[in-house]
């Protein structure tokens, strides 16, 4: 990781204010991303993990410290289309078709109509939605509307990915084989990933690196380097090495509780 | 079908209670003419029954009460006499009489299918005007603070002030100028309507929720992106909730334009009935303006149905 970090974050600070007295979401939160990295943050809720994901894509403000994406501010890195956001429901425009949700940020980034088309069947077949393109959301089961909306979010390759528990509303079978498809993905397309979630197997099985946070004030308690290979097949989760790294991951969570 | 039963059960209901409220609600005339013809009443002499409640007057002469069903210029007409009336100031008017388009080329101006045409012309043009000045003002109240703190609390107040209070002023004010006929009675109309629509669609603009607008936001898309791609057709559905109370509002808009005016359409053909005690006349024009108002709510509930189709959103 000799290359500059895609995200440096320092001494981050985000405090709101609300009618009960000053919330602090973020304290003292440093962490540098490198290119290529599958990052997860896991954490109970409050600790701040979906509010750091937001900081990095420019939709919070954070009130201090200093947070860089491509050596950026937040806000220019998302007014250059640095990233695409997946959040948690898949939030697909009811009015328009599977296709069409895809074309959406095509639309607004000014593509032309046939590099639109283009890109539209490229990332359907990198989600294995190819042949869906004219059905509506509506006709589309929960999972495979979850993958049209990380097509949307592929579409105008950006080489950052950030996602936000995507696959928490989905059941557990449906959420294996997106994590597989995901993790394929990720090898496929070396694109630097940004993953928030509270399952403990999701984030050692996905990333490369897994940061715990605590609450209260939310925190970074432990990064976890993993040592799992690129390769992963879905039973490389009964192996020793997997369950010391949950292990590692379950006692940084205990820790964070601790402190309360 | 299974939901025929009600609502034929609601009908026959509604029939029914009405012939009974006939009854007591004609009874004093009844035995007055009944009197008059030389049959025998309880007590004898108007003056006498005066005071006497009419129930009790049913209750004493229920041999004469058939005959408060076929009264003319009943107190309340009974549902055949507004039937008849319905038939002949509609298909019979215009197919068999005189003035009757049949025979005269030109609609008549004693059928209701006439006045129905000029109420209806100045509804369907004051809800045009009203809808679009309502989702103009939605959207300007949506995308400024100044105009949702400015505009918003006076078109509440617009709809505080009873409208039969406002009419006369408005075509008064309308007339020193120059217009008259349909338009004033449209700006009535509109004037109805838009607030419905104004309600409706500022709240459709603000139905996508911040997960929508945060995506938008990734994007960094513009205002009039996200707009156009998302706050217009996401306010779709509200925007037809809304139409549908606005043309019901703009049909009563027309005909309380019509009630100063009395020149021709529903509103002074009530008013007109009610003058001479034309009940029956009064009661058919009420339903035939009931009447309209359903289909025009209906018909926009067709294009409704049609437009989510057309959209997607619905199968």
């Amino acid at each position: 990781m000799n290359q500059s970090p895609v995200i440096s974050a320092s001494h981050l600070d985000l405090t709101f204010q609300t009618n009960d007295g000053p919330v602090h979401a973020l304290r003292d939160v440093s962490l540098d991303i490198g290119k290529g990295e599958f990052v997860s943050f896991i954490g109970p809720s409050g600790c701040g993990k979906t509010t750091f994901l937001r900081c990095i894509a420019g939709l919070e403000a954070p009130t201090g410290g200093t947070l860089t994406v491509n050596g950026l501010t937040p806000d220019a890195a998302r007014r250059s289309r640095a990233y695409g956001y997946v959040f948690q429901a898949a939030g697909l425009y009811p009015w328009r078709t599977i296709g069409g949700n895809i074309r959406l940020p095509l639309e607004i980034m000014g593509f032309s109509k046939e590099e639109q088309a283009e890109r539209v069947k490229r990332t359907l077949e990198l989600v294995d939605l190819a042949g869906f393109e004219k059905k509506f959301p509506w006709q589309l089961s929960g999972g495979m509307q979850q993958r049209a909306s990380i097509a949307r979010a592929l579409a105008f390759d950006a080489d950052l990915l950030l996602m936000d528990e995507p696959f928490g509303a989905l059941d557990e079978i449906v959420r294996d084989h997106l994590n597989e498809e995901l993790l394929k993905l990720w090898d496929r397309t070396g694109k630097t990933i940004g993953f928030v979630t509270h399952s403990i197997p999701e984030a050692v099985y996905l990333s490369t690196k897994i940061v715990v946070m605590s609450p209260r004030p939310g925190r970074i308690t432990d990064v976890i380097e993993s040592t799992l290979p690129r390769e992963r097949p879905l039973d490389i989760r009964d192996s020793a090495e997997f369950i010391a790294i949950a292990h590692r991951v379950r006692d940084g969570l205990r820790a964070g509780h601790i402190d309360d | 079908m299974k939901a025929l039963g009600p609502i034929l059960a609601v009908v026959a209901a509604i029939i029914a209670l009405w012939y009974a409220a006939a009854v007591p609600m004609n009874i004093a005339e009844v035995l007055t003419q009944a009197e008059r013809a030389g049959a025998v009443v309880e007590p004898e002499g108007a003056m006498n029954r005066r005071d006497v409640s009419r129930f009790v007057l049913v209750l004493r002469n229920t041999e004469h009460l058939a005959e408060s069903w076929s009264m003319e210029r009943a107190r309340l007409p009974a549902p055949h006499q507004i039937a008849k009336e319905l038939w002949v100031s509609t298909w019979d008017e215009e197919v068999n009489g005189r003035r009757g388009i049949v025979k005269s080329g030109s609609l008549s101006n004693r059928s209701l299918i006439y006045h129905g045409s000029i109420t209806l012309s100045a509804t369907i043009v004051g809800f045009l005007i009203g809808s679009g000045l309502g989702i103009l003002l939605a959207v300007g109240i949506v995308h400024s603070k100044t105009m949702d703190m400015s505009v918003m609390p006076w078109a509440i107040v617009s709809q505080t002030i009873p409208i039969v209070a406002l009419a006369p002023m408005i075509i008064v004010v309308l007339y020193s100028i120059g217009v008259e006929g349909l338009l004033p009675k449209a700006v009535i109309s509109a004037y109805l309507s838009f607030f419905p629509v104004v309600v409706g669609m500022v709240k459709g603009l603000r139905s996508p929720d911040a997960m929508q607008t945060d995506l938008l936001r990734t994007y960094s898309a513009s205002k009039p992106q996200a707009f156009w791609m998302l706050r217009l057709p996401a306010s779709v559905p509200y925007l037809f909730a809304s139409l549908k109370i606005g043309i019901a509002a703009s049909l009563v808009g027309a005909i309380v334009g019509e009630l100063p005016v009395q020149r021709g359409g529903l509103g002074a053909r009530m008013l007109g009935g009610s003058y001479y005690g034309q009940t029956e006349q009064l009661w058919a024009a009420l339903l035939f303006a009931a009447a309209l108002a359903a289909i025009l709510v209906w018909l926009i509930g067709w294009i409704e149905a049609k437009t989510l189709r057309r959209m997607g959103v619905t199968p």
